[in-house]
Order: structure tokens, then sequence, then C-alpha cells
């Protein structure tokens, strides 16, 4: 037999390790201010590109430059919420602390995405369709994702017991996922005031420069997220492991930083 | 650059008040959950008994 070869599961990486509430905090940790970073970057350029550059659109004049926001949070809404379900039924299935703390701390910037694309969606609704808002099939599944999302952390706060508000809460989330995709089909499916989407993977009917800024905000919307989320997970890892050896180590050093 | 003056910008050509009223919001719905996200991290850190 020969040793000395690698195996195939030696050469890969052990994605298991970092199930591991300590491996993860101290990834997340040396991640976080690079999202921060990325999303400060993209999120100027993107404003500079959007604001300054784009020209006016031919039929909704400056109105449209809402697009820059409102299209990456409703993105957002929806990406956000299947992460939250993913890892509520990962949690649910493993019975894994870290999962449901992932499933947890997605759920408020994901509540956050889902309001800010209907306030957006509101203030364009009001210069190009007359109104604030209309019971149209995508703003209304919109709306009930918004429920969705105080729903869920509504359920995991009232219940005192951790596990049973875990429990309870992953199962709304499970449930609402079917959710999404009426979002995201409700202007095919239905005769909606909502336009149809401007952008899809093989055909777009916007200037490239338009295009661009859009999907360089959408980056920096993912990283907001990545960098708000990650921040979220560490906080509530040194709360609810404060009993452990190694979090008692690191909440000293933080304590000696900020002095 | 596609603005003549500053003005011109901020009116946004009739528009300002619903871009403007979509991008401050927004800026302030993410700073106020960034300010929170920190308070939180704070209090935790301070909090937890030796």
């Amino acid at each position: 037999m020969n040793n000395a070869m690698p195996t195939k599961s030696m050469r890969s990486i052990n994605w298991f390790a970092f199930a591991a509430p300590s491996r993860f905090y101290f990834l997340s940790k040396k991640c976080i201010p690079l999202f921060w970073v990325l999303a400060s970057l993209l999120g100027l350029s993107g404003l500079i590109l959007g604001l300054l550059y784009a020209p006016t659109d031919a039929v909704q004049g400056d109105s449209y430059r809402i697009i820059f926001i409102h299209v990456p949070a409703a993105w957002m809404s929806m990406v956000l919420y299947v992460a939250m379900a993913f890892w509520a039924s990962i949690g649910l299935i493993f019975n894994a602390r870290l999962a449901y703390r992932l499933s947890n701390s997605i759920a408020p910037t994901g509540a956050i995405m889902t309001f800010i694309a209907l306030w957006t969606g509101a203030l364009w609704g009001k210069p190009t369709w007359g109104t604030w808002w209309v019971w149209d099939a995508r703003l209304t599944s919109e709306l009930i994702l918004l429920f969705l999302y105080i729903g869920y952390l509504s359920l995991y706060n009232a219940i005192e017991d951790e596990r049973k508000a875990n429990k309870a809460a992953s199962l709304l989330a499970i449930i609402g996922i079917v959710n999404v995709p009426i979002i995201y089909f409700s202007v095919k499916w239905w005769n909606t005031l909502h336009q149809g989407a401007s952008v899809t993977l093989t055909k777009t009917s916007m200037d490239p420069s338009m295009l661009l800024a859009m999907l360089i905000m959408t980056f920096a919307f993912w990283a907001y997220a990545f960098a708000t989320v990650l921040s979220r997970v560490n906080a509530k890892t040194l709360d609810e492991e404060s009993h452990t050896d190694w979090v008692n180590t690191e909440l000293q050093k933080l304590r000696n930083q900020a002095a | 650059m596609i603005w003549s003056s500053f003005s011109e910008f901020i009116h946004m050509h009739g528009y300002g008040f619903y871009v403007w009223g979509s991008f401050v919001v927004t800026s302030l719905v993410l700073l106020v959950e960034h300010f929170i996200l920190r308070q939180q991290r704070k209090k935790i850190i301070f909090s937890e008994e030796l």
C-alpha cells in the first residue's frame, strides 16, 4: 500500500470543518471587512454611473433611475428568502445550530430589502402609473414576502425555548417559499400593471450604461447583504456560545481592543 | 456627465421627489440597520460575564 499518495479526501476542502461555530466565526471575521469595502466601492461607482452618466430614459424620463435600487433590492429580497429557507431546512434536518443562526441572521436583512423594494416601487409607481399602490399580482406577492419575513421573526421571538422557536420559524420559512416563484413569474402568469423583466439571461431591453449601473448596484447589495448577515451571525455566536472557552478568549480580546 | 447644472441634477427633470425619496430612504434604512447591528454587537461584547 502506498500511503505517500494523497487521497482525494485529503486534497479537497473539508467543508464540514466550517460547520464548527469557531471556524465559521474566524473565517467570517476575515471576510466581513472585505465585503464592506466591496459594498462601498461598488455602491459608489454604481451610483455615480447610474445618477450622473446613464442617459435619461426616452419613455419614463428620469424616474427610471429608481431601477438602480429597486431591482437589486427586489432580487435580494427573493434570493435572501431562498437562502433563509435553505438554512432553515438544513437546521431542521441536521439539527444544526449554526444553520439556524444563519437563517435567523438573514431574516432582518431580507425584510429590509423587501421594504426597500416596496418603498421604491411605490415612488416609481406614482409618476409612472399615477398610483402609489395597486393590488396587482407582483406587488401583492412582494407584500406577502414582507409579511413572511415579519412572521418568521415574530414567531422566532415569541417562543421562549430556542429549539422550539427555531423549529416553528423554520417550518414557516419553508412553507412560505412557494411565494418566491409566484413573485418571480407573477408578471408572466397574470396580466399585471407591473412591467415584465427588463433583463433576462438571453436578452435585455436596456441601454448598456443603464444595465451596467444596475448590475454594479446588484453586486453592491450582495456584498452589503453578506457583510450584514455575517456580522449578525458572528454577534449571535458570541452571545449564544459565551459558555465556551474560545468565545470567552475572543470576548476578552474584543474588550481589550475597544479599551 | 449628462447634467449641465447641480440644480438640474437635483430636479431630475421633474422626478426629483420620487428619485431622491427612493435613494435617501434606502440609504437611511441601510444606515439604521448597520447602526442597530453595531449597538447589539457592543452590548454583547460588554455585557457577557467574564
